[in-house]
């Protein structure tokens, strides 16, 4: 095993070599699905991308391109950064898969990085985070905090990422209040602050009290500011928003890793692989939690975050059942990340389809 | 399963928010086809007076004054459309798509520091019991003035058309500016009033989302609205309350498609999603089968020597 990853890393070392020598620095490129100044996912990633340039000063040039769309234009972007000469790319929406993939067979030496997919290329890693384990300690305050029983996710494309978030989020509400509905809206969208503002106004006008979003704008949180309800942070602090109605939030920090990914590439020990990092290695962040929450409240929501960062809890523990009543998890077993990583169905108790 | 979860008023009431951008921008556009121009641009008016408004407001503290930024700013900007195809003669289309182009540019540079700010919010207009009356209250008097501005402009802008003179003339160099212009009319004044009427407009309405109802700035956040306005004018056959309707229509569909998969409808959601541009344009289609059709000058290049 060593001796294997010894050799791949010899070789791309080699393959490294020529690269390094026609420029000193090392070129890495970021493609953003919206734009750098969001204040959420695509915002987030750029900080991030800044720390790693900042924390490599001189060695590294920082190249990025925003509001790429999903689909034949990015997979021009990409291709166009990689001319340009970046020598790590990363790719950071699930969108952005399979243009990811063809632009990484035609540049081999190039390295790419994909962020929130499961394809992966001798030169191309897919990265996530374990956003779930978030979900679960927001999804415990939200069933806590609401006052109608009903809570609102407003989801954006059907993918696994975004169906654990809603699985998660349900199954800790409802530890939290065993009356809790969760009404989900799909925007089919990562961005719209319209569409966002307007699907949290519908949820409002329903009865939900407490929205949480996993789209990329602070709409939904300006629009509960405005008419009332609680929300949380997604992707970025959003801290503008506290305490009300901002209770808390989950913060992705790719920092580190990007830091780590960038420095192999630099030491030529860059190496495919698939990483799934949460709460334990701090990639999953939860944001303060304000005192708009009760005392008691936060300190079993804290424990939780404590229990998942330790590995004593996993937020798919059973007995759980799927939608239809059918048993997915018997008492006590925990969901293997096989099965996370492709969940398409929701758990027993959340109401609607799945667009397939 | 549950519709009973949707409350019909609250759903008129937010379709009524969520039309406003739209009807106004395309009864701005409706003015400026009228006069015989196609201004492809308003994506980027929208966007220009979205930025501009929420600065002036955030600035000031006072969204009237950020609203008037709003227009001037649009306008500002359809000067420049007005520059290039009534004085430099350019053509229509490839003017007003470098519009939108520059004025989504343009919005994130002015932008830059105003993400994640919160705008100064306008106070709805409070009628006292009129609008604690039931049914009638949230939807008819329990709004903002700038959504009663819309429907104003909309009433103001089909009575000049029908009843007055200046309604005629305008029309007449929409028609024909050979005519127009042989009878003695400025067609070019004419339309480049037009144009910064129509820029006004489309400034007020993207303001509209990033002061009342998002209410904050991201880039490119009017997120296509400008466009389906330019479609909506068409589809309205020209008729100033054809497209209030059509905006309401769509306005509607969209709040009830979010309020349906709220509810756990089981439609699936991409049908959903398609809705409101569908029955939209079903619809107008059905309504434009009359003979009513373009201004004959739409989008010709006018020069008083040819």
């Amino acid at each position: 095993m060593k001796l294997t990853k010894l050799l791949a890393g010899a070789a791309l070392a080699l393959g490294l070599a020529s690269t390094a020598m026609a420029a000193d620095k090392t070129k890495v490129g970021f493609i953003y699905v919206g734009p750098i100044n969001d204040g959420g996912w695509s915002q987030h990633h750029h900080e991030s991308a800044k720390k790693m340039a900042e924390h490599f000063g001189d060695k590294v040039e920082l190249v990025y391109q925003e509001s790429v769309p999903e689909g034949a234009d990015a997979e021009r972007a990409i291709t166009q950064m990689a001319l340009q000469g970046a020598d790590i790319i990363f790719t950071t929406s699930f969108g952005y898969m399979d243009a990811t993939l063809n632009v990484a067979k035609k540049f081999p030496k190039v390295k790419f990085e994909h962020a929130t997919g499961y394809k992966t290329a001798p030169n191309m890693s897919a990265y996530s985070a374990r956003f779930y384990e978030g979900r679960a300690v927001t999804g415990f305050i939200a069933g806590k905090m609401t006052k109608s029983n009903k809570i609102g996710y407003i989801g954006s494309f059907p993918i696994p990422e975004v169906i654990r978030g809603i699985n998660s989020t349900y199954i800790h509400a409802k530890k939290a209040n065993p009356d809790v509905k969760i009404s989900v809206i799909w925007l089919n969208t990562w961005f719209d602050p319209a569409k966002e503002a307007d699907a949290t106004q519908a949820l409002l006008d329903q009865g939900v009290d407490v929205v949480l979003a996993h789209t990329d704008s602070t709409a939904p949180l300006a629009v509960l500011e405005k008419n009332g309800g609680y929300g949380f942070g997604q992707a970025a602090d959003m801290i503008e928003f506290a305490p009300k109605p901002r209770l808390s939030s989950i913060i992705d920090n790719w920092a580190p890793y990007y830091i780590q990914e960038v420095q192999a590439v630099i030491d030529g020990t860059w190496a495919s692989h698939n990483a799934w990092d949460g709460i334990s290695t701090g990639m999953v962040g939860i944001g303060e939690i304000t005192d708009a929450v009760p005392a008691e409240v936060k300190a079993e929501a804290l424990a939780m975050k404590e229990a998942i960062a330790k590995g004593e809890y996993h937020p798919f523990t059973g007995p759980l059942n799927k939608q239809d009543g059918s048993p997915w998890l018997a008492d006590g077993e925990v969901a293997d990340d096989g099965t996370l990583a492709g969940l398409n169905f929701y758990v027993e108790g959340v109401d609607g389809d799945i667009p397939q | 399963m549950d519709l009973s979860g949707i409350n019909p008023v609250l759903l008129i009431a937010s379709l009524m928010v969520a039309a406003t951008p739209l009807l106004l921008a395309a009864i701005g556009e409706l003015v400026v086809e009228k006069a015989g121009v196609l201004n492809l641009g308003v994506e980027g008016m929208m966007i220009t007076g979205a930025i501009s408004g929420f600065a002036v407001a955030v600035e000031t503290g006072s969204p009237w004054l950020g609203f008037l930024a709003a227009a001037a700013g649009g306008a500002l900007l359809s000067a420049l459309f007005a520059l290039l195809t009534q004085v430099a003669l350019a053509n229509h289309v490839a003017s007003g798509l470098a519009l939108t182009l520059f004025g989504l540019g343009l919005s994130a540079l002015i932008g830059q520091s105003y993400g994640g700010q919160k705008p100064p919010a306008m106070a709805k207009i409070d009628l006292g019991p009129l609008t604690d009356l039931p049914v009638v209250g949230p939807i008819l008097f329990g709004h903002d003035p700038i959504l009663y501005l819309g429907i104003a402009i909309v009433a103001a802008v089909w009575a000049l058309l029908k009843f007055t003179r200046l309604g005629l003339i305008l029309r007449a160099v929409g028609e024909n500016h050979e005519a127009a212009h042989a009878l003695g009319y400025k067609v070019v004044r004419i339309r480049v009033l037009a144009i910064l009427f129509g820029g006004a407009c489309a400034g007020l309405g993207g303001a509209y989302i990033s002061l009342i109802r998002v209410p904050q700035w991201t880039d490119g956040m009017t997120a296509g609205v400008g466009w389906i306005a330019l479609a909506l004018v068409v589809f309205a056959s020209w008729k100033p309350w054809r497209v209030l309707a059509g905006a309401y229509l769509f306005g509607g569909v969209t709040v009830l498609q979010l309020n349906l998969q709220a509810a756990g409808i089981a439609i699936p959601v991409e049908y959903l999603s398609m809705s409101p541009y569908v029955i939209t344009v079903i619809v107008l289609v059905i309504l434009s089968r009359d003979k009513s059709s373009a201004p004959g000058s739409l989008g010709r290049i006018f020069h008083a020597s040819s």
